[in-house]
């Protein structure tokens, strides 16, 4: 966990950090990270990469970055692997239940890399 | 309750300023809400309170005077066809328990004091109150007919009136029923269960007059006395008196006479407002407690529901009203809207068989009302429409014989929707033109027991509860009088059949297809990934349903590794982690063991694996064991030492073949007739591995006394003297079915050939998550077609299907093994991107053994 926090650039709320090389992120799939203590769950579509909170809000588990990814009427998701809710990777929102959600993190591209913002 | 507690309820009435005496803190602010009567109304009430959250203002005690909690009265003749009185029961008393209601059974109210606001039993005990619901029903009208109190004179309404009359008609053989009402028929059927030569008499010129009119009344009755019920109309009973021939004798006013042994009274219902006349309550001319819109009585601290309550001069004697004024009692006590504002009286019933419906307005009396008749003496159908001047409207409806037309009558009445022209085509059915469809509002109320409409119907179905009891549970719909079951099943299919379009043609909204179609456009089009055959037959960018889906497809046609590039990202969790997801996010796994047969040597491998990484152990229903806790990170170091130690995958995570399990056989049983553990090896290793619409469990069992239970596999396989009896689509879980036998005496070549060509069919034609079982059942021509294509080769693919099977079983791979050997496929298991492992989850000690200490939510 050291070599990453040498990698952050500031620790407050607000703070851009660098995750990993986009080419370590499979296609049309999730993959967990671990960034500030915080479990998230990074999807990749083509050049596109989304951030969740990688904890299901239903089970409590970090499991989110280990679901399927796919579209609902076009808007790209994710299925939790324990119990199938549907989270929209733009804005965190569960497609089965309003009371759900995860938070969601901004993401840019620096060249190779992926960074993201933890609010 | 003493003179100082009085002082303490509020002038108003209606609330209570403060309490001691009733030393719980929690119910120290609460009011007592007394209710007296738990039959089926008072149960209702009572559910609907606790639903509306009413046990947190008050503090219930119910009163029954019965000794049975409430249980359904209207299905009562039911006993006396076979049904146990418990299975009429609807309330549990562990229910009330577990709620904190207080039920007191048994227990009769005697004085009602409106004064002191106490109840006061027969035993003498008192209870205070500060609100009291009336819930106390009717009772039977006995005619003060001269002899009405002989012995062997019963009425019909209770469990206990029940039982009497069962010990009655023991030592009879004549029974007779005054009153040829709905509730006088059928009793009279139930004495006719009873085995009593029956007869029904009845004051009024036909039977059920209230409801039928001449003609309906004249072909009930040629149907019941074609079933040996003798029915007397126009007869007034002059007295009762000692028989010749039988108990007793009833003279009739036009002098003539009839003898039986047993008598019951069913000339209509009273009332039970003894309370309230007791207690100056206001009360209609001919019984009934007043009550206005919200169910309050005179005094507004008491309400009254069911039978026993009056409503703008009327009462109303079935179960729909009294439910509706349940819920506006609950309503008026807990805040609400609902009140009760009348309610339609039609009813349907089923009396000996027979057929009887009657509709609003049956007589016709809407003044410009017109009738449509049909009357068929032959096969005793009767049925008449009333409807408005123009026949557009339907007002009312009788219907003798033939019931099935009820409900969608029913609904063109309840909700005005406009009839087909001509209307007449609603009465002959096939012999006419078709009616039209009818096209109900989601607003219609189907079960009016229970305030269910066709929207919430639908909804329910949509929500997944595709069987027909899952929506009943859920809805409650058809729970009541039972009445709107036709019409129930016709919306749960109908709306079925809108999904199942949608179902039927696409597997999801990326793809028109279902998994057969799919199938078989990847084998024709040679399509090896996702992309390629979403890119030629579907859209967007998939999702998890059509993923795995394709996943599987793609595995069972061209048997590549389910990790590799094209096909990881498809894979469900268990798939892409070759293990099984737990609820904490960990992984259990589970090395192949075929037929439970493992040498000493590899329990200890797999006992010193478990103790290393700290896994939780337990032998599987499949005779295997499997090691639940693993984190995702440390399952390669944990397949590395069982692969190591000449373990292979159980392929426990996959829809594919689980295990053969297997009873020892003739190796070692003294009663064994044939080696199943070689056979089990044999067919173990033969199909494991193979991705199927849905998991795979065989059994073989090596003489008829069955341990290993293949008849609960899909294959099952079970040894006689010259050979194998195969059985298949069996299965145990949610909706256990026996395997049916499919073949007899086979050799071992035989059976393989029938297993390879059946498994394979199963993998071309079965539907997404769709067990052998069902895919059978859902097969025309079920299991003789089965046959036909499996042994007799009816479609000519015999040897093209065991091709197949041939080619899976020939690229065979251990999934671990070639992970294992791969560090581009073992790149995944690392359990972060910037991070190789992961933090073992919280674990707390349990029988000496680790298991998850994590705050796991409830899925609703």
């Amino acid at each position: 966990m050291s070599d990453i926090k040498e990698e952050t650039l500031q620790s407050e709320p607000g703070a851009w950090h660098r995750v990993c090389e986009l080419a370590a992120l499979p296609e049309q799939a999730g993959r967990s990270a671990w960034l500030e203590g915080r479990v998230l769950a990074l999807f990749r579509l083509g050049e596109h990469v989304y951030a969740l909170d990688g904890v299901d809000p239903l089970a409590g588990v970090a499991v989110l970055g280990r679901g399927l990814v796919g579209d609902a009427g076009g808007e790209p998701v994710v299925a939790s692997p324990l119990y199938k809710q549907r989270y929209a990777l733009m804005d965190g929102r569960c497609l089965d239940d309003p009371a759900l959600s995860v938070a969601c993190w901004p993401v840019r591209l620096e060249g190779s890399e992926v960074w993201v913002q933890l609010g | 309750m003493t003179d100082k507690e009085q002082q303490w309820v509020a002038e108003d009435g209606m609330d209570l300023l403060g309490r001691q005496n009733s030393g719980s803190a929690d119910t120290a602010d609460k009011q007592r809400l007394l209710v007296v009567g738990n039959g089926m109304v008072g149960h209702h009430f009572v559910e609907q309170l606790v639903a509306a959250g009413g046990l947190s203002r008050f503090e219930v005690t119910v009163f029954g005077a019965e000794p049975d909690p409430a249980y359904d009265r209207v299905h009562l003749s039911e006993v006396f066809g076979g049904k146990a009185p418990q299975a009429l029961r609807m309330a549990d008393p562990a229910w009330y328990e577990e709620s904190g209601i207080t039920l007191r059974l048994g227990a009769e109210v005697e004085v009602l004091d409106r004064a002191a606001r106490t109840l006061t039993l027969a035993n003498g005990e008192q209870f205070p109150y500060d609100r009291l619901v009336l819930a106390t029903g009717s009772v039977p009208f006995v005619p003060p007919i001269p002899g009405h109190q002989r012995e062997g004179c019963f009425v019909y309404r209770t469990l206990g009136d029940l039982a009497a009359i069962r010990d009655a008609c023991a030592q009879a053989r004549s029974g007779v029923v005054i009153g040829g009402g709905l509730l006088g028929l059928e009793a009279a059927n139930a004495l006719r269960l009873l085995g009593l030569k029956t007869q029904v008499v009845e004051f009024a010129p036909r039977l059920m007059p209230v409801q039928l009119d001449e003609s309906g009344g004249a072909v009930l009755r040629d149907k019941i006395q074609a079933l040996g019920v003798e029915v007397l109309v126009e007869k007034a009973t002059e007295c009762i008196e000692q028989g010749e021939q039988a108990r007793h004798r009833l003279r009739f006013k036009d002098g003539t006479h009839i003898e039986t042994d047993v008598l019951l009274f069913s000339a209509g219902i009273r009332p039970a407002d003894t309370l309230a006349r007791q207690s100056g309550l206001e009360v209609g001319e001919r019984g009934g407690i007043c009550i206005d819109d919200g169910c309050h009585s005179s005094d507004p601290a008491i309400l009254a529901i069911g039978e026993c309550a009056l409503w703008q001069g009327r009462i109303f004697g079935l179960v729909a009203p009294g439910y509706q004024m349940a819920r506006a009692a609950v309503a008026s006590l807990c805040g609400g809207e609902t009140r009760f504002i009348g309610a339609d009286m039609s009813t349907k019933l089923k009396l000996m068989g027979v057929d009887v419906g009657s509709i609003g307005d049956a007589h016709a009396n809407t003044a410009g009302a017109q009738e449509l008749l049909l009357l068929d003496r032959v096969n005793g159908i009767y049925k008449k429409l009333v409807t408005d001047g123009e026949g557009n409207r339907l007002l009312g409806a009788i219907l003798v014989g033939d019931g099935a037309d009820y409900e969608r009558l029913l609904q063109y009445y309840q909700n005005g929707v406009a009839l087909p022209q001509p209307p007449l085509s609603l009465l002959v059915g096939e012999v006419g033109a078709a009616p039209a469809p009818l096209v109900l509002p989601d607003s219609a109320i189907l079960c009016s027991c229970h305030n269910v409409s066709k929207g919430d119907v639908v909804a329910a179905v949509r929500a997944g509860n595709h069987e027909l009891a899952a929506v009943k549970s859920c809805t409650k719909a058809g729970t009541g009088c039972g009445g709107c079951s036709n019409l129930l099943k016709q919306v749960v299919d109908q709306t079925l059949a809108d999904l199942g379009v949608e179902a039927d043609k696409g597997l999801c909204e990326h793809f028109a297809y279902g998994r057969q179609e799919l199938y078989h456009l990847a084998r024709v089009g040679e399509l090896k990934s996702f992309e390629a055959l979403r890119d030629k037959h579907g859209q967007g960018l998939g999702c998890d349903i059509c993923k795995s889906t394709v996943a599987s497809i793609l595995a069972s046609l061209w048997n590549e590794h389910v990790l590799e590039k094209p096909h990881r990202a498809l894979q469900d969790t268990n798939d892409a982690f070759l293990a099984n997801l737990q609820k904490d996010g960990t992984y259990s796994v589970v090395p192949r063991i075929p037929g439970g047969e493992i040498t000493p040597e590899g329990l200890i491998t797999i006992g010193e694996v478990a103790r290393k990484y700290g896994l939780y152990t337990k032998i599987t229903g499949g005779q295997r064991i499997d090691l639940f806790g693993a984190r995702v990170d440390q399952l390669p170091a944990i397949w590395g030492e069982l692969v190591a130690a000449g373990f292979e995958t159980g392929q426990a995570y996959g829809k594919s073949v689980r295990t053969v399990k297997s009873c020892v056989g003739s190796t070692w049983c003294r009663y064994g007739v044939q080696d199943s553990m070689t056979l089990t090896q044999t067919l173990e290793h033969r199909y494991k591995g193979l991705r199927a619409p849905h998991k795979l469990k065989f059994a073989v069992s090596g003489c008829t006394r069955e341990c290993a239970e293949a008849q609960s596999k899909d294959i099952g396989v079970i040894a006689t003297e010259r050979g194998w009896n195969l059985y298949v689509c069996g299965n145990g879980g949610m909706r256990p079915r026996h395997a049916d036998l499919f073949a007899t005496d086979l050799d071992e070549q035989t059976l393989i050939r029938y297993i390879d060509r059946l498994l394979m069919f199963y993998v071309r034609t079965g539907d997404r998550l769709q067990r052998t079982s069902v895919w059978m059942e859902n097969m025309e021509g079920g299991l003789d077609y089965l046959k036909s294509v499996i042994i007799e080769d009816r479609l000519g693919i015999g040897a093209e299907l065991e091709a197949m099977m041939e080619g899976i079983v020939g690229t065979w791979q251990c999934e671990w093994k070639s992970t294992l050997a791969d560090p581009d496929k073992l790149k995944l298991f690392e359990a972060f991107v910037n991070r190789p492992e992961d933090e073992t989850p919280p674990r707390r000690e349990e029988r000496g053994q680790w298991v998850p200490d994590i705050a796991i939510k409830e899925v609703v």
